[in-house]
């Protein structure tokens, strides 16, 4: 890592320095009306080397996944395969322009038509949208559907949406746009969702209220919802539909339908389980699937290929679902994202899905097994691509104490304080990609500070040492945030 | 296979350590009737392959780097400086997650925070965020935070405790000349909220006008959608007089060159940030810009990065402000936005920083002087008129046969010349929206007029 401080851009700033190289002007000016014309522009001034500097030394400041091992809970860092960069750079994808006209992007729209067919047959669904540029988005995508689908039904009466207290902040956040009110569906001792207190939401008139409910499957706890079908059947009885995030898709693909255990709608994660990268937060992609009868709900406009055109040209186009909830973004979706994810899946076939998830339910249950000597495991059942453990290990140290120390052993931390049932969780995904010595490396370190929290808690709670900077005062930072340079 | 590590030698030392004798044991949750199923998808194939049949397929779109590009209309033909995927493509910003542990990420988290600062700069605003999916839901969004916060707190209006009973504020104002397809976002995003969107055909400063003490906000594009460049300094004080936001939607590459929204008096200012370093890539990704005053920061959706200390008294950057978001609020956040459009910002980022002060308004009088040679040679074509007042890069042209036609004849011959109208409004059958960057020379310019002539001669 490169721990030292690296000036701003604008503190780099140099008058008259310019990194820019653009023609001369080839046609008469034409002058800008005074009333019109902005004064200064502060914007910094470097030289090309300068920049490179810069922004190189900035990326050195970074743990990704080309460095690190990055067991995040929940966000599956699996390897982005370098091919799927050179597919997305193309000229042809780079220089494509959304309002060319179908003829014009024939190859763009034949790309996003197989892959909504094949991710739609993934999860056993009958249509699907690759429009929402991420998982939130498909998820709000999700529940405008659900609330389509029951206005179309005149039933107006339906305001509620279950969520288990172990789903991801997106979910309650995403029915709240929808203009549902998220009601909170306990676990029971097993992880699971608590049978009886859903038989009580969707008892008599409390269940005419019910819109649908929301299910990430396996959970937050990486546990597989043995009940599944139980519960959706129990939704469906009452008259809702079960809403499938798919954030966790990863254990599943080649594995389960969803669809096969009566899940309605769903999305998944294109930067998790495709294998497109996270971009330090974006951009991701969220295709969303439905059952038949949902499918004029769908975001559009999505991909269709039209038979029968003759001598025509044409043969994909672009169409919109006859009662879709209506556009999610300008355009087709997250488009450079889609390419990414059709490499990806080109290249693994329908075996190679079933072997990802395989070894990656494989990676994290020999995780589990290094480590749960040392670490408690609330839930301990067979886990599938991910686990929480906990970090109570001594008094006066606390999960964020580990997660600081594994930095100073090289390792990003797992995802911490979620889900929020867990005290002190540690979400650990390890994904399929990672080598087992990897792994027994990791599971080293986490033990070693398992006995450092004994012996010598102050290691971990002045954790991280080995970074360019210590723990910063996030409360400061926000109760009079800085946040922009300010010369 | 590739993309994983495990050997067989591997797979039966960690079945063993599980203490399961298969795979398939590990799988026993899963309801048996449904477990493993068969899944029709096309055969694996190598890299080779792979990357042969992508390369075919996309050699099948229309690419603007072989023709004379005018078309714009939401996604524009920029130069991207080589330095710009050079770094942002680096794979440690690349491979790295959301920067929620800020000690080993602070090369985004300060990639980020200089975004913000030269974005606030260029849209004049005080604070901008980390980001948002595109132009369209960064606008949806804005309205959405203009909604959330109420009225605008102004000298002007009656508030207070003195005021009468609050009339609610649930009305919008929606110029009319908007990005259609981000109509259509804004109308998907509020589908449940208890607002009255109200379309007005009228200019910018007339519409806003209309605005009453039941009006939240304000909506207009700077330029419109089919380049006209309204007054939004009158549509601010008209605004603002009744209490309402003025959200505007502008033009990065235009505020290099004209007055920014923010310096006009707008509140809220969003845009499209896919000009500044990224590529069209058949309209995604790319990057919605958020900024707004001050004033309205803890109702801001989205990512904030934020300057901090360390206890050596070290200079870091942190996500801040995280009590608006969903990981922290759940159903009482402001959006259940999640993620940000991470490389698209840092693209843009990357292309404002190698751009700087002289070299983006030096893009900015490209397009303004080539779009307006352009302009004043369809003007003399017989048949053909300019349909649009003070413009940027982008005008309307009236055409003596449907524009539809002209676009398809020409664009196969290697000019596009610009938008069919009639594919938003079909009764617009004789408007061409043309679009002139940076990139367009004087010889495709005249090209255009020529083809234009000819095609309708």
């Amino acid at each position: 890592m490169n721990l030292k401080e690296e000036p701003l851009l604008f503190e780099l700033s140099s008058p008259g320095r310019v990194c820019a190289s653009l023609p001369d002007c080839d046609v008469p000016a034409t002058p800008v009306p005074p009333e019109l014309a902005r004064g200064d522009l502060s914007l910094p001034e470097l030289h090309e080397l300068g920049l490179v500097r810069h922004f190189t030394r900035l990326s050195q400041k970074n743990f990704s996944i080309d460095t690190q091992f990055y067991p995040l809970g929940s966000c599956t860092m699996k390897y982005n395969p370098k091919v799927n960069e050179a597919a997305a750079s193309l000229p042809g994808w780079r220089n494509a322009h959304p309002l060319s006209g179908a003829e014009f992007n024939q190859g763009a729209l034949e790309l996003i038509c197989s892959l909504q067919a094949w991710l739609c047959e993934i999860g056993g669904f009958a249509a699907g949208s690759l429009q929402p540029a991420a998982g939130a988005q498909g998820e709000l995508a999700g529940v405008l559907i659900i609330r389509a689908y029951h206005a179309s039904r005149g039933d107006s009466m339906r305001r509620t949406i279950l969520v288990p207290d172990s789903a991801h902040g997106t979910n309650p956040a995403s029915c709240t746009m929808a203009g549902f009110q998220a009601k909170t569906i306990p676990s029971d001792a097993e992880g699971g969702i608590d049978m009886a207190a859903l038989k009580a939401a969707l008892d008599g008139s409390a269940g005419g209220e019910v819109a649908g409910m929301m299910i990430t499957n396996p959970n937050t706890l990486g546990l597989f919802e043995r009940n599944i079908e139980a519960i959706t059947m129990a939704v469906h009885e009452a008259g809702g539909l079960v809403y499938g995030d798919g954030a966790n898709m990863n254990a599943l693909a080649g594995v389960l339908k969803p669809a096969d255990v009566g899940i309605d709608i769903m999305h998944y994660n294109l930067h998790k389980t495709f294998s497109t990268p996270h971009g330090g937060g974006g951009p991701g992609a969220g295709f969303v699937g439905v059952r038949p009868d949902l499918a004029e709900f769908l975001p559009g406009p999505i991909a269709i290929k039209a038979e029968g055109r003759g001598a025509s040209r044409e043969i994909y186009a672009l169409g919109m679902p006859a009662t879709s909830i209506g556009r999610m973004k300008a355009f087709y979706g997250n488009f450079g994202i889609l390419v990414r994810a059709y490499v990806y899946l080109r290249m693994l076939g329908a075996p190679g899905l079933r072997r990802v998830a395989e070894a990656a339910v494989l990676n994290a249950n020999y995780l589990k097994a290094l480590v749960e000597g040392s670490y408690k495991i609330k839930y301990p059942r067979r886990c599938m691509h991910e686990f929480v453990a906990q970090g109570d290990l001594a008094e006066g140290v606390h999960t964020l104490d580990i997660a600081k120390r594994l930095i100073d052993y090289g390792f990003h931390p797992p995802t911490i304080y979620f889900p929020l049932i867990v005290p002190e969780a540690l979400m650990i995904e390890p994904t399929e990609t990672e080598a087992k010595e990897t792994l027994d490396e990791f599971a080293a370190a986490l033990l070693k500070i398992a006995e450092e929290a004994r012996i010598q808690p102050g290691l971990l709670t002045s954790a991280p040492t080995s970074t360019p900077v210590g723990r910063l005062d996030e409360v400061s930072a926000a109760r009079n945030p800085t946040l922009c340079y300010r010369g | 296979m590739p993309f994983i590590a495990a050997t067989d030698a591997d797979r039966s030392a960690m079945l063993g350590r599980i203490g399961v004798g298969s795979l398939g044991e590990l799988f026993s949750d899963i309801p048996a009737s449904a477990r493993f199923p068969v899944l029709d998808l096309p055969g694996p194939l190598s890299e080779l392959e792979a990357m042969r049949e992508i390369e075919a397929l996309a050699a099948k779109n229309l690419s603007a780097s072989s023709s004379a590009w005018f078309l714009g209309a939401g996604a524009y033909y920029h130069f991207i400086p080589a330095v710009v995927p050079a770094l942002a493509s680096r794979a440690e910003f690349l491979t790295a997650y959301t920067p929620y542990q800020p000690e080993v990420s602070q090369g985004t988290l300060q990639a980020i925070f200089e975004y913000q600062s030269m974005a606030a700069s260029l849209l004049g605003v005080d604070v901008v965020n980390a980001s948002h999916y595109d132009g369209a839901t960064a606008l949806a969004e804005g309205l959405l935070m203009a909604y959330n916060a109420g009225a605008r707190a102004s000298p002007n209006a009656a508030t207070g405790s003195g005021a009468a009973a609050a009339v609610p504020r649930d009305r919008a104002i929606l110029c009319a000349d908007i990005h259609p397809e981000y109509k259509d976002v804004i109308r998907s995003y509020l589908s449940a909220y208890p607002v009255r969107l109200e379309e007005s055909e009228l200019p910018p400063e007339k519409a806003a006008a209309l605005a009453d003490a039941s009006t939240f906000c304000v909506v207009a594009s700077y330029p419109g959608f089919t380049g006209a460049i309204g007054d939004i300094g009158a549509a601010a004080r008209a605004a603002h007089a009744s209490g309402a936001f003025l959200l505007v939607q502008a033009d990065p590459i235009m505020c290099g060159l004209l007055k920014s929204p923010g310096e006009l008096g707008a509140d809220i200012v969003v845009a499209e940030g896919q000009a500044l370093g990224n590529p069209m890539s058949f309209g995604g990704p790319f990057l919605g810009m958020m900024g707004a005053k001050a004033s309205l920061v803890r109702k801001m959706p989205g990512r904030l990065v934020g300057q901090a200390t360390d206890a050596a008294g070290r200079r870091g950057f942190v996500l801040t402000l995280t009590a608006r978001e969903q990981h922290i609020r759940r159903e009482k956040a402001v959006s259940n936005i999640c993620s940000n459009q991470g490389l698209a910002m840092l693209q843009a980022c990357v292309y404002l920083a190698a751009m700087g002060k002289t070299g983006l308004r030096a893009v900015a009088e490209l397009c303004w002087n080539k779009a307006h040679y352009a302009a004043s040679l369809i003007a003399k074509l017989p048949g053909f008129a300019i349909g649009t007042g003070s413009f940027f890069k982008e005008f309307t042209v009236k055409t003596p046969v449907p524009a539809e036609e002209l676009a398809s004849r020409l664009s196969r011959r290697g000019v596009v010349p610009g938008l069919p109208l009639s594919r938003y409004y079909p009764e617009r059958e004789y408007e061409l929206l043309t679009c002139v960057t940076e990139m367009c020379t004087k010889a495709q310019i005249e090209l255009l007029a020529r083809s234009l002539g000819e095609a309708s001669a």
